[in-house]
């Protein structure tokens, strides 16, 4: 009998072209997603005087630099950002891929439209210049980003050259507690493994609690593997995934639909597949999280407080915790849901889709806000269907900022940006110095969570208002 | 892309303190979109090396006259995580960083570095957490990196080996370009990519 093997293991081989002596790889990408800062790999492409090899298989949505005020390309008014989204524009005419383009309905943050249009399949192996393409291995995918000079290898050549990361399964048994979302459930990994625990490795993610999830859900999870320092996430495909898929613009119809669907089915890794590493956790143990550092793994959960330098184990883990509180103006022994806010992002690829706004919704119902508070839907199809089920009523009748898609305040590239010195709870999945904007200090949190911070004012245990409704 | 070859190099090195420096504090998001050919340098860690108003910070290491020509850095842990800016790899070259020591890299700066032949050396944090005491006591001390023989040694130190893959190894010597290696194997991704698009045919469905 054949060797058992990991879905990672299956995917990787069906995309090798081949091995080195010495470990490099060389690689075939099924697909090539892409987002506005395809700008510097297309000026490397073009300077070379190369050309596209497959744009049958490159696809591309503008998502950093656009405005969420309005989807005009002329309403852009940085000149930077108006030049590198129209590079977009101009370099999807001039080399023939398919591009989403902002006035498009099918537009949106590239991690939420790939699923959403059936690009993202089982069993593929998908690159694109960002490090959260890993939230595509939700649905089965090999799925990880790479830099701009990968990025133009990748244009030219539709392959990529890579060492075979190691394994790492995280299996996550239990029912969740009520009010644990998917986000409290991956910054409870994150906690875990550490900021850069999972370096070198691709996760799968595996268990109970996971299979358990819809498949939003599981986006939720694999978007942020990488702030666990992870190559890629991944969860098995089953039948919720291929119900998820059928129907999608870019999901296999008629005949094909049967032959892909029998490849998926042989994807989940076998029984006694082997994972260089194992981590395992309880669900029943989980609560609504909030960071409190200018790292992902620096969370506690709502009801605790802000964790004391002097406990830390080593002197160096002392400092870099006594610098985290330093720049989030947070003192040790603080309770977490004492602390106000002076504004509340919900939005970016990790918690910007229908269920995320239908959690957000139910909260914000029941109040209105008393911080500004910005709404960004992760793609323009998850506006209009907030829209057409009344969510975007809600939001404005809590005093919510109803936007336009894109990645917005997550980054602040367009310019959607928190102040330096202001505090903000965002649905983001990094808070990193200087993330939203410089100085600008950030708290991960759920969406429920950064609806009933919105409507107190300080971060807020969403389960006080959850059930209310 | 190909980049400057990378033999040896003697340069002062700068300790950097802190572990998990990510790619969003090498290089800031709102410089992201400057032409390559603009240049990177100034870019480098800007909100630790420069006030709000454009004036240096004069307690950050690289603006310290010690450390002004420093082209090595020695690092904590956890260098270079985060977003898969390449951006970040532009500036610490463009800046005339060529090597990098530290614990442990984010995975796609790690990739990212070897197309800009800047090194990338992994040691374990406690030896660099002296190496870092020692290059603040003696600001100025220099380290003598030969990739051949894969050694690097704090001034009159001993020289210590490090690892480094093979492939790694012959890119940055030669500074050979990637794009044109993969190109000489096109027979072989065509008659790969043959198969593929048998075997996975509704990828290729025109829709
Ligand atoms: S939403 Fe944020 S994390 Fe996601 S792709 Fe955009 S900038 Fe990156």
């Amino acid at each position: 009998m054949a060797r058992p093997r990991t879905m990672f293991e299956k995917i990787w081989q069906d995309h090798l072209i081949r091995e080195d002596e010495d470990g490099a790889c060389l690689l075939f990408v099924g697909r090539h997603l892409a987002h506005d800062g395809l700008y510097h790999g297309f000026n490397f492409l073009e300077g070379r005087g190369l050309a596209l090899a497959r744009a049958d298989q490159t696809f591309a949505t503008p998502d950093h630099g656009i405005s969420t005020l309005s989807h005009r390309l002329d309403d852009i008014v940085d000149p930077v950002q108006h030049r590198v989204v129209k590079a977009l524009q101009d370099n999807a005419a001039r080399h023939g891929f398919t591009l989403f383009g902002l006035e498009d309905p099918r537009q949106g943050i590239v991690h939420v439209v790939g699923p959403e249009q059936g690009l993202t399949q089982p069993g593929l192996l998908i690159v694109c210049g960002d490090s959260h393409t890993s939230t595509h291995g939700a649905l089965g995918a090999l799925a990880f980003g790479i830099g701009a000079s990968e990025v133009c290898h990748v244009l030219a050549t539709q392959t990529l050259w890579q060492r075979k990361p190691r394994t790492l399964r995280v299996t996550v048994d239990g029912a969740r507690p009520a009010g644990v979302t998917a986000k409290d459930v991956i910054l409870a990994i994150i906690a875990r493994i550490g900021a850069n625990g999972a370096s070198g490795h691709v996760i799968e993610y595996a268990g109970s609690t996971i299979r358990d999830m819809s498949i939003e859900e599981r986006l939720t999870v694999c978007n942020m593997s990488i702030e666990a320092g992870a190559r890629a996430g991944m969860v098995a495909p089953d039948d919720k995934t291929y119900a998820f898929l059928k129907g999608r613009p870019f999901a296999p119809t008629g005949d094909a639909w049967a032959l892909a669907e029998a490849h998926w089915r042989s994807l989940p890794s076998d029984g006694g597949a082997v994972f260089d590493r194992e981590e395992r956790l309880d669900a029943t143990l989980f609560a609504p999280m909030v960071s409190w550092g200018t790292n992902p793994s620096e969370v506690a959960p709502i009801t605790g407080v802000v964790p004391d330098p002097a406990d830390a184990a080593e002197e160096t883990a002392r400092a870099a915790m006594q610098r985290s509180l330093d720049y989030m103006g947070l003192a040790a022994g603080m309770r977490l849901a004492d602390v106000a806010v002076d504004q509340v992002f919900i939005g970016s690829c990790t918690n910007a889709r229908i269920e995320d706004l239908r959690a957000a919704a139910a909260i914000a119902r029941q109040g209105r806000a008393v911080v500004p508070v910005m709404v960004s839907p992760g793609s323009t199809l998850v506006k209009r269907q907030a829209e057409a089920e009344g969510l975007a009523q809600i939001f404005r009748e809590a005093g919510f900022e109803w936007r336009e898609s894109g990645c917005s305040m997550c980054c602040g590239m367009n310019g959607d940006l928190v102040a330096a010195g202001k505090r903000c709870a965002s649905t983001s999945n990094r808070n990193f110095p200087g993330r939203q904007g410089p100085g600008s200090r950030t708290h991960l949190v759920s969406p429920a969570m950064a609806a009933a911070t919105a409507l107190s004012g300080r971060l807020s245990d969403p389960r006080d208002l959850m059930g209310a409704a | 892309m190909s980049a400057e070859p990378f033999v040896a190099l003697t340069a002062v090195a700068a300790p950097i303190h802190r572990p998990n420096v990510d790619t969003d504090q090498i290089a800031p998001v709102r410089f992201l979109r400057r032409p390559r050919g603009e240049g990177y340098g100034t870019v480098l860690f800007h909100d630790l090396r420069f006030h709000a108003d454009g004036t240096e910070r004069a307690d950050f290491v690289l603006n310290r006259p010690a450390f002004r020509e420093a082209r090595i850095l020695v690092a904590d842990e956890n260098f270079g995580v985060g977003s898969s800016r390449e951006q970040a790899v532009w500036a610490l070259v463009d800046h005339g960083i060529r090597c990098v020591i530290s614990a442990g890299f984010g995975d796609i700066f790690f990739n990212n570095a070897i197309n800009h032949g800047l090194l990338l050396v992994r040691e374990p944090a406690a030896t660099l957490a002296a190496v870092r005491q020692q290059l603040d006591a003696a600001p100025g001390t220099t380290v003598a990196i030969d990739l051949e023989s894969q050694t690097w040694r704090l001034g009159e130190q001993p020289a210590r080996r490090f690892e480094i893959e093979a492939a790694r190894k012959r890119r940055l010597l030669s500074g050979l370009d990637e794009i044109d290696m993969t190109r000489q194997l096109v027979r072989e991704i065509d008659a790969f990519e043959a198969g593929y698009r048998a075997r996975r045919h509704w990828l290729f469905q025109v829709t």
